[in-house]
């Protein structure tokens, strides 16, 4: 047996042993699909609303009809002006619908709970559109949702998701493994055996590839089937560059490894190095238009933007390659430059 | 007889501290020799270099003629290399850690097993048993026969029987003394100085330096004749009697006796006489010496030179 | 006649089981007051679950006891003011300074802050530390750190001390320093309870346990052990009973 073959089939066992850690990595991915993709939305539907009218007309029937047949409202009928303060303090409805009449004219204004900011200016939205429908004195602002027309938010987190697992399991799975056994001392049995360096980091690395590819087929099966994305041939381009990232993921684990001395460490510093800038700056649940510059220059050097970016492209746009050839070179470099960095300073320190 | 192991002005540095300060040291070929000194002497740090693992600052190592910084490719495959703390992987079988071993290596278990078979003994009856699920005394054994496993030319055991109970460490240095009988030379570190005797010959190591090299029985021998051994019901008070008097150099417990260092006008008699009309149970003679001894001696006119 | 001294430690068919295993099987012993009791056994004896009950970090499976006058299954948050402990592994915070390791334990034993200004004045004084009062532990030799760890283990003047390897690969002169300590405060009537590898220091001890599968096999002054077990030391003893052990973890 090739001293490679049995560094991966002792790690292979590591892993297998070693349960809790499996499932979490197994379970994560799709507990975090399923939660993004169905339970945390936002969308917004159902939002309660009463309405305050001074003077019942055809005009305020028409508008309060469009209102009670939306789906996205739902509506309470309504209240004396004097109760307003109170339904919406005690939280019985989420917005209220003033229509005032000046001479024949209808002045509508909408008083909102904003204690739910993103839920406050999704009804403010919505209840424009309802307002404006044949108005006849503005021209009404037409919108066009592109590649998502149902606005589905399951399908924008998919790649963020995709991102930020890759960087969890890779890198802290790989760091914290190759850490271990610098605080076991195993590492130093295996360095002053003939084992080469190469085979030792190879042997670290493989099994770890292995499982993330597992993950990447559960996860877009998952996205494709439950969640149910667009099946499109882009799928083979979204495999490959994956593939790429998981590598780059990969080498930054193993770059963790040759900074830290203890598995604590390597978990803190991939924790705070790579997944928390993740969460917040890689475009995944923050967009990144909307940061200021200086974020947006941080966001650039997070490799999952990049790719949470590529992937966007590639599974809601149905773009083709050729529209993603500055994320791949992007990842691409980062995967050279972690692994050097990463080779050159395990070569460093332990030799 | 042939040389296994040249140290020569021997420094290794971390920043401001001095973990070894120009040390130079000769092994020769199947030779048991002991490295003896306490925690933060410098032990590890010899062994770290010596395995290949560390490059010193300064001065040499060679092992078998191999230099231990230009030739650490071939030492690699001589050298049998045990860490203080037993590294193994817990979560690995007693079978499989002795296979991993033996892979990186490209030897088979079973080609080799005649070495180590009289280290394994009891493990044998636990092949499936995971590492960490061992007694000490056993991950003990297993390590050694982990180091073993490839036939290697010199053993280095970095405290192999630290934090071990008297019953597995004696058995251990037992399995050494057997290996020693197929020329193997070992090289062995331990911070209990009673097992100095057991070895063929011994540095003594603090803070970097090596105080004494030398057959155990030479350096016991060295101590000088004025060593007295004395007890009594109150030892305490015993101890500090024996401090204020002018012709004793030092004084320390040892074991249920105190061992009494002084100088030519030291006289046994006179001593007796007035200290047991106050102690009970009193009792002096000449006590025998031991490395402890020595190493307490070193120590402290190492301290007044200082 | 001897006055019958008082109990510091009774303990009465203790046991603790994990699952069938029986750690530690049915032990009775007592220890007295002023007394070095030297707690031996070899590795997986159940030397480590009998002191942590009796320090009231794990209850018993069965049996009773008593620590510093404390029952150690109802009163095991008192027992813990009442005693001392240290081990190697473990003693201090190598990274606060010694008079904020002093005001961390005394705090943590409980003791006022008049207690803990007169019991670091005393401290300082005893162990001629005043100049090292600013310094990280991780600063001072090790032998001041022993003197320190065991001088802060003490400081709330437990009538016991449970010592738990206390000088692992320290170096021989520090050993017999620390041993003089132990005497010391022994001889003002300290209880000192110590567990430990070297057994030329179980000479030391006043009694002995060795503990082998879990049970008390051997109890006895260092000098009635070895003439029982026809030891010329501690050392042959301890072999002596201790290979008598079946289970091997």
């Amino acid at each position: 047996m090739s001293i490679f073959v049995s560094l991966v089939k002792k790690e292979a066992i590591h892993i297998v042993r070693d349960p809790r850690t499996m499932i979490i990595t197994l379970f994560m991915p799709l507990v975090l699909l399923l939660l993004f993709g169905f339970a945390i939305s936002t969308e917004v539907n159902n939002v309660r609303i009463m309405s305050v009218v001074d003077n019942h007309d055809e005009n305020t029937r028409q508008i309060l009809e469009r209102l009670s047949v939306n789906n996205y409202f739902s509506y309470q009928g309504t209240i004396a002006p004097q109760e307003v303060d109170n339904v919406l303090r005690a939280g019985k409805t989420d917005a209220v619908l003033f229509l005032k009449h000046n001479g024949m004219a209808i002045i509508p204004q909408v008083v909102v709970d904003a204690s739910n900011t993103t839920l406050a200016q999704t009804i403010a939205g919505y209840m424009s559109g309802v307002l404006n429908y044949g108005n006849s004195y503005r021209a009404p602002v037409l919108t066009y949702t592109l590649y998502n027309p149902q606005m589905k938010s399951a399908y924008n987190f998919v790649p963020g998701i995709m991102g930020m697992i890759f960087i969890l399991i890779c890198a802290i799975m790989t760091s914290v493994s190759i850490v271990r056994e610098k605080e076991s001392g195993t590492m130093n049995l295996l360095l002053v055996s003939p084992a080469k360096s190469s085979a030792i980091i190879l042997g670290k690395l493989v099994p770890y590839f292995l499982l993330s590819c597992l993950i990447l087929a559960t996860m877009l099966s998952i996205a494709y089937t439950v969640l149910g994305l667009p099946v499109s041939s882009a799928i083979f381009n979204v495999i490959w560059v994956s593939l790429i990232y998981i590598i780059l993921s990969l080498s930054i684990g193993l770059f963790v490894s040759t900074l830290v001395e203890t598995q604590l460490a390597a978990l803190i510093v991939s924790a705070v190095l790579f997944m928390l800038p993740v969460i917040t700056l890689s475009g995944m649940i923050f967009p990144i238009d909307n940061m200021p510059e200086v974020l947006k220059g941080v966001s650039c050097i997070i490799p999952a933007r990049w790719y949470t970016s590529a992937l966007r492209k590639l599974m809601i746009q149905h773009l083709d390659v050729s529209y993603i050839m500055q994320e791949v070179s992007i990842i691409v470099g980062m995967t050279i430059l972690f692994l050097s960095l990463a080779i050159l300073k395990f070569n460093s320190s332990n030799r | 007889m042939k040389t296994a192991v040249e140290i020569k002005d021997l420094t290794k540095r971390y920043g401001d501290l001095t973990a070894l300060d120009s040390i130079s040291l000769t092994v020769n070929e199947g030779e048991l020799f002991g490295i003896i000194g306490p925690d933060g002497a410098g032990k590890s740090t010899l062994y770290q270099i010596l395995a290949t693992l560390l490059n010193p600052n300064a001065g040499s190592a060679s092992i078998f003629g191999l230099d231990t910084v230009k030739d650490y490719r071939t030492l690699r495959r001589m050298i049998g290399y045990m860490p203080e703390k037993f590294s193994l992987y817990q979560d690995l079988t007693v079978q499989e850690n002795l296979r991993f071993f033996a892979s990186l290596f490209g030897v088979s278990v079973k080609d080799n097993f005649n070495l180590i078979a009289p280290v394994f003994g009891q493990l044998e009856k636990f092949p499936n048993r995971k590492a960490g699920a061992l007694s000490g005394g056993m991950k003990q054994k297993l390590a050694l026969s982990c180091a073993l496993i490839h036939r290697p030319s010199i053993l280095l055991l970095d405290e192999p029987t630290t934090g071990v109970d008297a019953v597995s460490r004696s058995e251990f240095w037992d399995i050494l003394h057997s290996l020693k009988e197929s020329r193997m030379t070992i090289l062995v570190s331990t911070s209990y100085m009673d097992e100095a005797t057991l070895c063929d010959r011994i540095a003594m190591i603090d803070k970097g330096h090596i105080l004494k090299t030398g057959r155990p029985d030479d350096l016991i021998s060295s101590i000088g004749k004025n060593l007295w051994q004395s007890s009594a019901k109150e030892m305490f008070a015993l101890l500090e009697e024996y401090r204020k008097m002018p012709e004793v150099i030092d004084c320390y417990t040892f074991g249920a006796y105190l061992h009494i260092v002084a100088d030519d006008n030291f006289n046994s008699r006179i001593v007796k006489d007035k200290l047991s009309q106050t102690f009970k149970d009193f009792e002096l003679s000449k006590a025998t010496g031991t490395i402890e001894d020595l190493f307490i001696k070193l120590s402290r006119e190492n301290h007044n030179v200082l | 006649m001897m006055e019958t001294p008082d109990k510091v430690i009774s303990v009465k068919d203790l046991t603790k089981k994990f699952g069938d295993f029986a750690a530690v099987d049915h032990i009775s012993f007592d220890v007295f007051k002023g007394e070095i009791f030297g707690f031996l056994g070899a590795n997986g004896a159940g030397k480590t679950t009998a002191m942590r009950m009796l320090c009231g970090l794990s209850i018993p499976t069965s049996g009773t006891g008593y620590v510093a006058g404390c029952d150690i299954i109802k009163q095991s948050e008192l027992i813990k003011r009442r005693i001392g402990y240290m081990s190697q592994k473990f003693s201090l915070y190598s990274s606060l300074t010694v008079n904020e390791n002093i005001i961390l334990f005394s705090t943590i034993y409980g003791m006022t802050k008049a207690e803990i200004k007169d019991a670091s004045a005393k401290l300082y004084r005893e162990l001629d530390m005043e100049n090292m009062r600013d310094t990280l532990v991780k600063d001072i030799p090790v032998g001041w750190k022993q003197k320190l760890a065991f001088a802060v283990s003490t400081i709330h003047n437990p009538e016991i001390v449970f010592l738990d390897e206390p000088t692992g690969g320290v170096d021989p002169v520090t050993r017999r320093k620390f041993w003089e300590l132990i005497y010391q405060a022994s001889s003002r009537g300290m209880t000192i309870f110590v567990t430990t590898h070297y057994l030329d220091e179980a000479e030391y001890c006043n009694r002995i346990s060795i503990m082998v599968d879990g049970k008390i096999k051997a109890l006895g002054s260092p000098e009635e052990l070895k003439k029982e077990y026809d030891g010329s030391s501690m050392d042959e003893v301890f072999r002596k009973v201790a290979e008598t052990a079946v289970r091997d973890d």
